[in-house]
């Protein structure tokens, strides 16, 4: 008796199981799939985004995959080769031009221009430039990156200047100024060896083009870059800045704590690490202030627009549905959201006008900075490009090479990554002659 | 008669039918592929190529002459051999020392320890990478904790780039020196009791016992675990693909399989990532033959 009563009951499991199976999957073909791909810590808090989305769009359904920084650029790549690339994806600014060249990502022009959610005006100039490769528009800014200077109000005070520097023989001053008082171990600046970032804006704020004849030849040995590449040679042979790698300095937000360094040039993502990391007894110890800029040139001095967009992939299936999402992500109050979630700046300034953006005067340095941003020089290669920097000026920073001897390597390295380059632009040109 | 000559025509056939499909499975699975992979090095197959493939020009041995002078190629090389020949002896030396261990009367819970010694062999690689980005964090590292205790201030095992490497090959040795425990202990219960006996009634001490009699005996063993381990160390690429980032600090994990990896699939110059690939191959060609002849003069 005992038995079949068990089996009676197994069996009306397996029947409510089996037909709760197939009202679950009624609901879903039912609707349209949009995979997105969101990149590291984006891609966690973007999940809390979508139940909104899904209620104001019954017909769609959102699947977020997340795919790790330094695994996605290969994975992307791969997912399009291999003809598995998601319906829309977050990709760092900087690789629109390289998605765009070999036509995995879609234009988004015609979208833009009917869309009543979005609209170029209402991004950081800069910002919204770097999403256009060849005449076309091909990522929405979802979030921005930019480098300003962090530093310590304390130490700056002791040495003498109560505001952050404004231009450069000021700011070297006070570097001076603070190591000469701080001395022994402590330095003045940061500028790790193994980042591009620091040394490409002092170059922009020259007004290096980095690239010259259309984005074919490097032009790091020219007299713009030449001359910031010498200033930033000297802070680490005048002992001003450590030559230290950032993996070396173990963990920078103590030893900023310390007083190994009183500046570092760095980005949003540390406003909520210095936040996090030091004591709220410490929390007085840092601020940060827009870049300074070369003497002559007004201030603040540029820095490059970085972050990330959301653009649509060519071999998408629901574009519409993909766009809505897109739409939808770009909205204001979902900006403001996101950046409560994730720390990341809104690349809509109406967001920048409300709070919690509004009343932030450590987060106010980056408002200033992002209107005085420029993009980076659009090529498929530029990732490549930037990582060869570090490498070909190690050896002029630890003094075992002179800074011009240093350049024309690196104008001699770029120039052969940009050979393909050259060759395609020439050939598309022969073509156009006949 | 052919049937004079050599074997029946349909023997022939049969042998042939016999032997077709695993000659096809090496010819599609392994010929091909590298054939394919040849011909790659021999182009600028590159991201422009995903685009639209009339962009792939023929450049003969450009991407050779390119690599020879890339320094980075040379400092990979340098990093692979310097795992290979600090790692490899330094396992198949560890290894050596266990397996005597095992095999000694006055070793107790044997079974136990053979387990413990290979069960780092059999464990995944990112577990393992895990616990020892643990052990070696400069602040909370049981490495730097140890060492604080005997007034070692604390090392960044794989921040610097002078340690990264050191730091590699520990883990390395740990992770693979069980295998060879296991195959030297099979080696070490070959060797028959009655010669160290003899050995014993004619005075020989233990160490003359060890150099005498249980190296040359085991010596095939220890030949084999030589090229394996040379072709295993060789192909030196998931330890720091997951312990650094593939290479930080400043390349100084940088390996030729990670050179070639980058290379492909990192900045996807297939055809220079497949040069890379050649090369690595003559090299292992190379050094697996040297071991072979070697292994060929000591065979009487």
């Amino acid at each position: 008796m005992a038995r079949r009563r068990l089996a009676l009951t197994l069996l009306l499991v397996l029947v409510a199981a089996a037909i709760g199976r197939c009202a679950v999957s009624d609901a879903r073909t039912s609707a349209q799939v949009v995979r997105f791909w969101g990149l590291g810590r984006e891609g966690e808090v973007v999940r809390d985004l979508v139940p909104e989305f899904e209620r104001r769009h019954p017909g769609v359904r959102v699947v977020v995959q997340q795919i790790p920084w330094t695994a996605a650029h290969e994975k992307l790549l791969t997912a399009c080769v291999g003809g598995s690339s998601p319906d829309l994806a977050q990709l760092g600014n900087t690789w629109i031009p390289e998605f765009a060249a070999i036509g995995a990502i879609e234009p988004l022009d015609t979208r833009i221009a009917a869309s009543r959610a979005l609209a170029p005006a209402a991004y950081f100039g800069g910002v919204w430039a770097g999403n256009e490769f060849d005449g076309a528009t091909y990522g929405v800014p979802w979030y921005v990156d930019t480098r300003v200077l962090f530093y310590r109000p304390d130490l700056l005070r002791n040495a003498g200047f109560p505001e952050p520097p404004r231009t450069w023989s000021a700011w070297r001053a006070a570097m001076e100024r603070v190591r000469a008082r701080e001395g022994g171990s402590a330095y003045a600046m940061l500028l790790p060896t193994n980042e591009w970032e620091q040394l490409t804006i002092l170059g922009l704020q020259r007004g290096a083009t980095l690239l010259a004849d259309g984005g074919t030849r490097g032009a790091f040995s020219a007299p713009p870059f030449a001359a910031a590449a010498e200033w930033y040679a000297a802070l680490f042979r005048d002992r001003l800045a450590p030559v230290v790698s950032y993996t070396q300095l173990g963990n920078p937000y103590q030893e900023f704590d310390r007083g190994y360094f009183a500046m570092w040039m760095t980005g949003p993502w540390n406003l909520g690490e210095f936040r996090r990391r030091l004591p709220a007894d410490r929390q007085s110890l840092w601020m940060t202030c827009p870049l300074p800029a070369p003497d002559g040139a007004p201030w603040p001095g540029v820095s490059f627009a970085g972050g990330s967009s959301i653009a649509i992939f060519r071999a998408s299936k629901h574009k519409d549905a993909a766009w809505l999402l897109a739409e939808y992500l770009s909205e204001p109050d979902v900006q403001r959201k996101f950046y409560e979630l994730s720390g990341d700046l809104p690349a809509r300034r109406e967001t920048w006008d409300a709070e919690p953006l509004a009343g932030d005067p450590r987060a106010r340095a980056f408002r200033v900075q992002l209107t005085h941003v420029e993009p980076l020089p659009r090529v498929p290669e530029w990732e490549q490009i930037a990582q060869k920097l570090p490498e070909d000026l190690e050896a002029a920073i630890r003094g075992r090479q002179a800074v011009p001897a240093a350049l024309a390597a690196l104008d001699q390295d770029v120039d052969r990554i940009l050979e393909k380059r050259r060759w395609i632009l020439a050939r598309a040109e022969a073509r156009r002659g006949r | 008669m052919a049937a004079e000559r050599g074997p029946l025509p349909q023997e022939a056939r049969a042998a042939w039918m016999l032997l077709a499909p695993g000659l096809t499975a090496i010819l599609v699975l392994f010929l091909v592929p590298i054939a394919a992979a040849f011909l790659l090095s021999l182009t600028d197959f590159d991201i422009y190529a995903l685009g639209s493939l009339d962009t792939v020009r023929f450049v003969g041995l450009r991407n050779y002459t390119n690599l020879l002078h890339d320094p980075l190629l040379w400092k990979a090389m340098r990093n692979t051999a310097l795992f290979l020949f600090v790692g490899g002896p330094l396992t198949l030396g560890v290894a050596l020392a266990a397996a005597l261990l095992l095999q000694s009367k006055a070793a107790r819970l044997k079974g136990l320890f053979r387990t413990i010694f290979f069960a780092p062999y059999v464990t995944t690689l990112v577990a393992v990478a895990v616990v020892f980005r643990y052990l070696y964090h400069p602040r909370f590292g049981l490495i730097d904790r140890g060492l604080a205790l005997l007034g070692v201030s604390p090392i960044d095992w794989l921040g610097d780039p002078r340690w990264a490497m050191p730091a590699i090959i520990l883990l390395a040795v740990w992770k693979n020196f069980g295998y060879a425990t296991i195959l030297l202990v099979a080696g070490l219960q070959a060797i028959p009791e009655s010669l160290y006996e003899a050995a014993r009634i004619d005075g020989a001490s233990a160490w003359q016992q060890l150099r005498k009699i249980t190296l040359p005996l085991l010596s095939p063993t220890l030949l084999f675990l030589g090229v394996i381990t040379t072709i295993g160390y060789f192909q030196f690429f998931a330890e720091p693909y997951v312990m650094t980032d593939g290479g930080k600090p400043l390349n100084a994990t940088l390996s030729v399989g990670l050179l070639m990896y980058k290379a492909g699939f990192r900045w996807w110059s297939m055809g220079y990532g497949a040069s890379v690939a050649f090369v690595l191959f003559a090299v292992v060609l190379g050094l697996t033959s040297i071991q072979f002849a070697i292994q060929r003069r000591s065979e009487p």
